[in-house]
């Protein structure tokens, strides 16, 4: 019978939790690696039984954790994860010239089709790549090394590299965002890259439609319409119907366009969900009231899902990596909130229910589908 | 001074005891001069997981909220190849790897 294993990043180590197709009961496994924050963990598209997880804290640094079995054992790979060639710089805080350092893994993505390649998005702003499960990492250093890197600039977080998507039907072609950079695209494996940030406008920065310099929170893509991307930005819901040449708005009717992150209906690609946040002083739902919208219209009209998620005193966040679907027949949503719960619907959010209630920060959810 | 057959005693943090698998003191052989660099390069060697979660990897500076005690000094901010006391040399005392007291 199918199922659904859910993997939980939390700032106090990571959780697995696993159901059969039905969705109702749930196993919790966990906290792995206690006491660690994980940024985030992954299982690999063409091995369902390899996950990667990015464990660090300030005082012990990076780990990178890797699992053959689906999460019951790990064993630490490579965390050797060195910039190449001429550092150099990037802008910082005061706007002097300031030298990229490594701080952490904020997003790891395998491979579509081979288990032993994975990505690493890092802070400072770099992308790495491993070829062997992660023992040995190696720098695409085409991003960090576009021309407009040194006037990049950290956001409030930290300058990290978030998003990574692979396209799936064009093989060369990469999609990255970070912030506060904004995103980018590479056509030939990560060798080289350019921004593709036309027709976002970002009022906190002095020119708001600027090559480079956009908080971008999150991007999503369903996989079989690739040329179409959504975009949770700082402020704004955003689309691109052309591979990220160009965006245009969809915020339409939503609350307040400001949230952390976006992703798509597994067999819908025009069904979209975001977790609308008051504002960027406010990192908390308007009115209290927990509700993840959706538009069944690729954007500009959308609805609020309340049913099974709290509609007053509610005061979390969901930060941009922790929203998940699985590919089920009745596609099921995840996401995990700053206040350690974890939410499931199995009716492509027509109602919700909590997995787990007390988990510490929920940093990160990935879904992977069983079968 | 002490010759390379002495044991050293290395206390760990308990993050990078539960990370090497290992309860207690971990005891290593170094040869040569006793160093804070002699006895990491060691520890590094029988556990390599501990690879950057110390000091970092390519230069050797010391993390930031690592500290090295032993013999009731705060020895974090000796050379790494300056000599560590002969107590922790000859083993009579533990060389102790501590996470600096922060955070929540």
């Amino acid at each position: 019978m199918s199922g659904v294993r859910v993997l939980v990043g939390t700032r106090k180590g990571a959780f697995v939790l696993s159901s059969d197709g039905k969705r109702e009961k749930w196993d919790v496994s966990g906290p792995h690696f206690p006491g660690w924050e994980i940024y985030h963990l992954k299982g690999s598209p063409a091995d369902q039984d390899r996950l990667y997880a990015s464990q660090s804290t300030g005082w012990f640094g990076q780990l990178i954790q890797r699992s053959d079995d689906g999460g019951a054992t790990w064993e630490p790979v490579g965390n050797d994860f060195s910039y190449q060639g001429e550092t150099g710089t990037h802008q910082w805080y005061d706007g002097t010239p300031h030298p990229w350092e490594f701080a952490r893994v904020w997003h790891l993505e395998p491979s579509l089709d081979d288990p032993d390649i994975v990505y690493a998005g890092v802070e400072d702003a770099g992308l790495f790549r491993s070829d062997d499960g992660g023992k040995n990492w190696q720098e695409l250093p085409g991003l960090r090394g576009h021309k407009s890197g040194p006037s990049w600039q950290p956001g409030a977080g930290g300058m990290c590299l978030h998003t990574i998507i692979l396209d799936p039907s064009s093989p060369g072609r990469m999609f990255t965002a970070i912030s506060a950079a904004g995103a980018f695209r590479s056509d030939d494996a990560g060798q080289t890259w350019r921004p593709v940030n036309q027709g976002l406008r970002s009022e906190g920065i002095p020119d708001a439609g600027a090559e480079v310099g956009h908080c971008v929170h999150r991007i999503a893509m369903h996989p079989s319409r690739p040329s179409v991307l959504y975009m949770q930005k700082h402020w704004d819901v955003m689309r691109s119907d052309d591979a990220g040449e160009s965006w245009h708005e969809i915020s339409g009717d939503l609350p307040t366009d400001f949230g952390f992150p976006i992703d798509v209906h597994a067999h819908e690609p025009e069904t979209v969900y975001v977790v609308p946040i008051t504002s960027d002083s406010h990192h908390f739902p308007p009115e209290g009231k927990l509700r993840v919208y959706r538009s069944r219209t690729g954007g500009d009209e959308w609805e609020p899902l309340t049913r099974g998620l709290p509609q007053e005193h509610c005061y979390v966040n969901v930060l941009r990596d922790a929203m998940a679907v699985d590919s089920l027949d009745s596609c099921g949503i995840y996401f995990g909130t700053t206040g350690g719960q974890v939410y499931a619907s199995s009716d492509a959010g027509d109602s919700w229910a909590p997995i787990v209630r007390d988990l510490p920060a929920v940093l990160s959810v990935e879904a992977q589908t069983l079968p | 001074m002490t010759g390379a057959a002495d044991v050293i005693r290395v206390t760990l943090p308990a993050h990078l005891r539960t990370l090497a698998r290992v309860h207690g003191e971990v005891e290593l052989q170094v040869s040569g001069q006793v160093t804070q660099c002699a006895v990491l390069d060691a520890l590094e060697a029988r556990y390599p997981m501990l690879c950057g979660t110390i000091r970092d990897q390519r230069t050797g500076k010391r993390r930031a909220f690592i500290r090295f005690f032993a013999c009731e000094q705060d020895l974090s901010h000796e050379r790494p190849d300056a000599p560590l006391p002969e107590a922790v040399a000859v083993g009579a005392e533990p060389y102790l790897i501590v996470g600096a007291m922060a955070g929540g």
